[in-house]
């Protein structure tokens, strides 16, 4: 080793050094021998190191956090099966777009390719659920590897980056030279649209009878729901905001048709597939919200605004690209369709009072079961009246997400978190708790299932001693509710492997008082509003509310997967009925 | 369907091969052939990539290709713009009677013999893909021993240097 007088801090001090550099104020972790260097300069950091109970939990903390916040969430776990825990929260954090930066040990430089105790190939492992990552094996190399990664995973389309740092890179002396800037040649995102697409943009716009403002998280991502609004009110179209759009755009807004998708509102999915013309900002296709692909808005002519160009054209052909950011997009469109509508205005009337029919024809709703079990529906419509659109509300996966995003009312950008491209169970707790970390004077609902409660709960002990007073309200239907839905609708009510007997076992209340927290029940409809406020009036530890809800509830209206939206059904073999004219 | 050549810039960092390995691994498309090198930058490489999609599809393998960190530049090329060349080393069967014919083949397609057994001579060929089939197709009758093949290099002709992204 060359020791100089100016090698005076170790490569772990560098990484500190590095993270405090780049603003990072807390991260998610859990220690081990890999990593262990990087623990000693940590322990005299202002940065706020949260001690997890699992690795996945850091890391959907850290998602969470980045949620609310829109800045980097970080995590950091040890070699081998610490690495090897974060693979689902990085592969999650990336399909949604989520800045995040994990950073892991690895076995020294000498033993990489060994087999060596607790080694993995974590840069290998992670490298198609990242948008990049680093392996670090010399110490001089980290100050750069720290500011490329948080450049790569907050700029451009936001993703997850590794850095896997070996052991002796961190133990090694190195000078601390953090880079002024960062340069990467491969790596120019284009922020700011060509003024030509804007003018053909605009020209399409104001050629349409039939428009939709079709949003996705990107919007939220780019801060730019107040842009989004007046281009909202300039056009008049209706909007529908995606499962991750939700309250980009506010759910009280007259304009707004709700979420489209295999559980939208049927006027929504209604609207896409009717329209002439599909204003698409940061949104991508997805099959959930498409259906049957080749089906989909079949007479829309389609403009495309998204940050990341592979978007353009992956799914469906794109009249218009717009490659840019959103804010910067919307900015230059504004201008150009004013001009275009001082030439001529469509008239969008008609367009309008058809939509607002379907929209009035068919609102969400539920049936409050008969023999008087509790509806999930119910609880959760409460719960969003009572804890209001200030507060977070994160989802697990699957029907109590679904029921979630439909009877909460959503005002504003990040009050929603969920799990939406990896549909990861497990999800809530931990992300809960970053973005309790990330938005501390704000309430923090987890809204999970529970079968997704019993995969991640171990996050509320990290809760009860570390001052993050979530709250969670278990929709406990004691099933894996969506997968028993689908066995009731395509597997002729054959009940294979999704009861899970949680009204038995385990008791959700104990097993919150247990970790901690203040455990809560509520089996009838009179006990809701008490519990929920009873649980709001509880800010010094985290609460846990078991909610024993209708196991047969179903999340309707529904789009069969694989199959065209045109096929939406209100309820088990309950189509909407158009009005001639509308087909 | 159709074949295209893409000339990718890419860092030389260690696992950039990898990372297009996975790229095209995961989204689903076959890469016929494929040869890494220098360049005349040491921190950079060129991949030529030879790929068999529709039009639609090498759309988004550019785009793709152009989302990893590590890629500098994605440039199609097209077949008649470029040099596009393939190499073959190829072990031919001779017996006395048919070596001067095998030679006279090697001279006609200007490939050259690097080894010559008791039983067998080892050819040494460059050029496009048709070239190299069609000098295969020519020698496949006096029986083929072995044979090796590299992935196609190209470059742009004329003075046109590859860019930077």
């Amino acid at each position: 080793m060359n020791m100089t007088s100016n090698e005076n801090v170790t490569g772990a001090q560098s990484l500190v050094k590095s993270l405090e550099h780049v603003g990072v104020d807390v991260m998610f972790g859990i220690p081990g021998g890999a990593i262990l260097p990087a623990y000693d300069p940590i322990f005299d950091s202002k940065i706020r190191h949260i001690l997890v109970r699992h690795e996945q939990g850091a890391g959907h903390a850290a998602t969470g956090y980045a949620q609310v916040t829109g800045r980097v969430g970080v995590c950091i776990a040890t070699s081998g099966p610490g690495a090897t825990n974060l693979v689902t929260p990085l592969a999650d954090a990336q399909m949604d777009s989520v800045p995040m930066v994990a950073i892991t040990g690895q076995v020294n430089s000498t033993s990489i390719g060994t087999d060596a105790f607790q080694e993995a190939d974590i840069r290998g492992i992670t490298m198609p659920v990242t948008k990049h990552n680093f392996l670090v094996t010399n110490a001089k190399d980290i100050p750069h590897a720290i500011a490329s990664a948080f450049h790569i995973a907050s700029t451009g389309r936001p993703g997850a980056v590794l850095v896997d740092i070996a052991k002796d890179a961190l133990v090694n002396k190195t000078t601390f030279d953090f880079p002024a800037s960062i340069n990467l040649a491969g790596y120019q995102p284009k922020l700011q649209p060509n003024d030509g697409d804007i003018r053909d943009a605009a020209r399409l716009i104001a050629e349409s009878t039939q428009p939709v403002l079709y949003v996705g998280g990107g919007i939220i991502k780019a801060n730019a729901s107040k842009e989004l609004m007046k281009l909202a009110e300039l056009t008049g179209a209706p909007v529908v905001t995606t499962l991750m759009a939700l309250g980009a755009f506010p759910d009280s807004h007259p304009q707004h048709l709700g979420m489209p998708g295999m559980h939208g509102t049927v006027a929504a999915v209604t609207a896409l597939q009717k329209a002439d013309l599909l204003i698409t900002l940061g949104a991508r296709f997805d099959d959930r919200v498409t259906g049957k692909l080749s089906t989909f808005a079949p007479n829309a002519k389609i403009i495309h605004a998204d940050i990341d160009p592979a978007e353009i054209g992956k799914l469906r052909r794109v009249d218009v690209p717009l490659v840019g950011d959103l804010k910067n997009t919307i900015d230059a469109l504004l201008p150009a369709l004013k001009a275009e509508f001082k030439k001529s205005q469509p008239d969008i009337g008609n367009w309008v009072n058809q939509v607002n029919g379907w929209r009035k024809t068919y609102p969400l709703g539920y049936d409050h079961p008969a023999d008087g079990a509790l509806s999930p529906q119910y609880v959760i419509e409460r719960l969003g009246k009572i804890a209001g659109p200030e507060a977070i509300y994160v989802a697990g996966v699957g029907q109590h997400q679904m029921w979630a995003s439909q009877f909460v009312q959503y005002e504003r950008p990040r009050s929603w978190l969920n799990s939406g491209g990896l549909g990861t169970m497990g999800y809530a707790v931990p992300a809960a708790m970053g973005a309790k970390v990330g938005a501390p004077d704000r309430t923090v609902w987890a809204i999970d299932g529970d079968g997704c409660f019993q995969m991640t709960n171990q996050e509320l002990t990290t809760c009860a001693l570390n001052g993050i007073p979530i709250k969670v309200a278990i929709i406990n239907n004691e099933s894996l509710g969506m997968v028993r839905q689908w066995q009731s609708l395509f597997y002729n009510e054959r009940y294979s492997n999704t009861d899970l007997h949680s009204k038995r076992i385990p008791d959700f209340a104990k097993l919150g008082e247990a970790m901690g927290c203040v455990g809560l029940r509520a089996e009838t409809r009179d006990e809701v509003d008490a519990v929920i406020e009873k649980a709001m009036s509880i800010n010094d530890q985290p609460v846990v509310v078991d909610f024993s809800v209708h196991r047969d509830a179903m999340v309707w209206p529904m789009v069969a997967a694989g199959t065209s939206n045109d096929s939406i059904t209100l309820a088990r073999s309950l189509a909407p009925v158009w009005d001639s004219q509308e087909l | 369907m159709a074949t295209h050549t893409l000339s990718v810039l890419v860092e030389n960092s260690p696992g950039v091969l990898a990372r297009i390995a996975s790229l095209f691994s995961r989204r689903g498309y076959n890469i016929d052939s494929l040869a890494v090198g220098p360049t005349e930058n040491p921190d950079i490489s060129r991949m030529t990539i030879v790929i068999d999609v529709d039009d639609h599809a090498l759309e988004q393998v550019i785009a793709q290709l152009d989302k990893l960190i590590d890629v500098i530049n994605t440039d199609r090329l097209d077949p008649i713009t470029s040099v596009q060349r393939e190499l073959l080393l190829v072990k031919v069967n001779t017996t006395p009677e048919t070596r001067s014919q095998v030679l006279e083949t090697v001279q006609l397609f200007r490939a050259k013999v690097v080894d010559v057994a008791q039983d067998a001579v080892t050819i040494e060929a460059t050029g496009n893909a048709e070239k190299i089939q069609a000098l295969l197709r020519v020698l496949e009758p006096y029986g083929i021993k072995e044979l090796v093949q590299s992935g196609l290099v190209a470059m742009e002709r004329g003075l046109k240097p590859g860019k930077g992204k």
